[in-house]
């Protein structure tokens, strides 16, 4: 314990950029999210295919790589941020494709019968999605939603690699220093991922139940 | 689903629809150009931007690294899938003992990042980088398999283990040999896709100086010049990560398909006695009926 009360500011400094780099994407990536999905289920196949390539690709690039092109390709095509911002957009791009599907699988859980149904009675495609999908949709979106935003909690250690001070930094830069105390250090630092990590865990578990009983 | 929103399109949608793709093909087209003019006014598609594959040798060292990526993969692969195994069986324990403490343990290494593990195991316990990443992303993912696993194990009919029970099998027997092949089969597309992520995962060994794809690629382009081969190569990794990570993904969703589409056994039998059945009970008794 008292390696982590000595070196409290580093904790606070790594546990504070875990947060704004959470904060921060979340703030991005949900809204991009909503429209790569709202393009997905859209009547226009141009769009549905624009969208598809993008979840592809994105899925199916390690987040490494994309921290790799912010850090260290992008700079010399011109574009220079500050590694704190880089890394937002970063994650940003990695996490808005599971958004989208997320919130895609969430649209399809509901019912067929609920769009026909109002499709019967002569609503139009967005009247459709608006009064009757989305807010059913809503509901079961919200579970794994939050599971993505756990998942993002724990890459936003990525960012240690990439020059950005993290939770994980805080064991990386006292390694040599405090050889006796990693151990502690250690399980400081998973007590502070733990602390965002579980209880999203939790409220998305108790979501989940309420959902499955109202179904 | 998404096909129920929408009527199928009449001649106004479809000059809309038109309209609207031509918009967007224009718009893609338009900064996908931009962004290519970009990057060549800034000589990266030059040819001495890109001279170094011509040296097989520079191939030869990604490609090694590669294998060093799928090696890693493949150990943490089987790895996680046993330890995954283990977990479900142990969380399913009827003996409390057993099953709180692992609970706890699983509780534990799902809320936290592979890469806290990887640093834990190089940097704290001084293990060679191969094998921290490995061991690692065995225990991650062997929480995330055990507890699909376990899902699996759960959601089957109760009749399968009951019926284990009672022509003699112990509790264990019962979920080896008749649950655990079923939850097996009906969990194996969410396996995959856990193991598309592990895949991409040990790019994290970057972090940890493992020797594999993206260290090796960035000590190639430094070696010959990061302003110079920087972009090219990454443009190489990036391929390489996408052929492989996408036919694995397809196999999971070839995977997915063929599981929806197959037909459960039991219902075949029960469909094909049907028919069976009701013309044996008009042949009268006889019949080669199942005994009841």
């Amino acid at each position: 314990m008292g390696a982590i009360a000595a070196n409290l500011d580093l904790f606070l400094l790594g546990f504070g950029n875990t947060l704004l780099m959470l904060g921060g994407t979340v703030l991005f990536a949900l809204p991009l999210g909503i429209l790569v999905a709202a393009m997905r289920i859209s009547p226009f196949g141009s769009l549905r295919v624009t969208s598809a390539v993008y979840t592809e690709l994105l899925r199916n690039t390690p987040l490494t790589l994309v921290f790799f092109f912010m850090a260290f390709v992008a700079p010399r095509l011109g574009i220079d941020i500050p590694f704190i911002p880089s890394a937002i957009v970063a994650l940003t791009l990695y996490t808005s494709p599971f958004f989208a599907e997320a919130i895609r699988s969430g649209i399809n859980s509901v019912p067929v019968g609920q769009a026909e149904a109002a499709r019967s009675i002569g609503l139009g495609f967005g009247q459709t999605l608006a009064l009757v999908v989305l807010p059913q949709a809503i509901r079961s979106v919200i579970p794994p939603l939050i599971n993505v935003i756990i998942a993002l909690t724990k890459n936003t250690s990525v960012a240690t690699g990439f020059f950005v001070f993290t939770l994980v930094s805080v064991l990386t830069r006292l390694i040599r220093s405090n050889p006796g105390d990693l151990v502690a250090l250690f399980l400081g630092i998973a007590a502070c991922y733990l602390l965002i990590t579980i209880p999203l865990g939790r409220i998305a578990d108790r979501l989940e139940r309420r959902v499955a009983v109202l179904r | 689903m998404t096909s129920v929103l929408y009527d199928a399109p009449g001649p106004k949608t479809r000059r809309t629809s038109r309209i609207v793709s031509a918009v967007i093909g224009v718009v893609l087209v338009a900064a996908v150009g931009y962004a290519l003019f970009r990057l060549s006014g800034q000589g990266l598609f030059d040819a001495d931007r890109w001279d170094i594959f011509n040296d097989p040798l520079v191939w030869l060292d990604l490609l090694r690294a590669l294998g060093v990526t799928l090696q890693a993969a493949l150990y943490a692969s089987v790895l996680a899938i046993l330890l995954g195994m283990v977990i479900s069986l142990l969380r399913m324990s009827t003996n409390p003992v057993i099953r709180v403490p692992v609970t706890v343990v699983l509780e534990f290494l799902r809320g936290l990042p592979v890469l806290l593990m990887m640093v834990f195991f190089w940097g704290v316990l001084g293990l060679d980088p191969f094998v921290a990443v490995v061991l690692a992303l065995t225990l991650y993912n062997g929480a995330i398999i055990g507890e699909a696993l376990r899902s699996g194990l759960v959601a089957l009919p109760r009749g399968q283990r009951e019926s284990g029970l009672a022509i003699g099998l112990t509790g264990m027997q019962s979920r080896l040999l008749i649950e655990f092949p079923q939850a097996f089969r009906n969990m194996l597309p969410i396996i995959v896709a856990q193991l598309v992520v592990l895949l991409k995962d040990t790019s994290l060994g970057y972090i940890v100086s493992m020797q594999e794809l993206i260290r090796r690629g960035r000590l190639t382009a430094e070696f010959f010049g990061a302003s110079q081969y920087g972009f090219s190569v990454f443009v190489v990794m990036v391929a390489m990560y996408l052929a492989v990570n996408l036919s694995v993904s397809a196999l999971a969703r070839f995977l997915a398909r063929r599981r929806g589409q197959r037909v459960d056994p039991l219902q075949a039998v029960a469909s094909a006695q049907a028919p069976a059945e009701s013309a044996a009970a008009s042949a009268g008794p006889g019949g080669d009926r199942p005994s009841t």
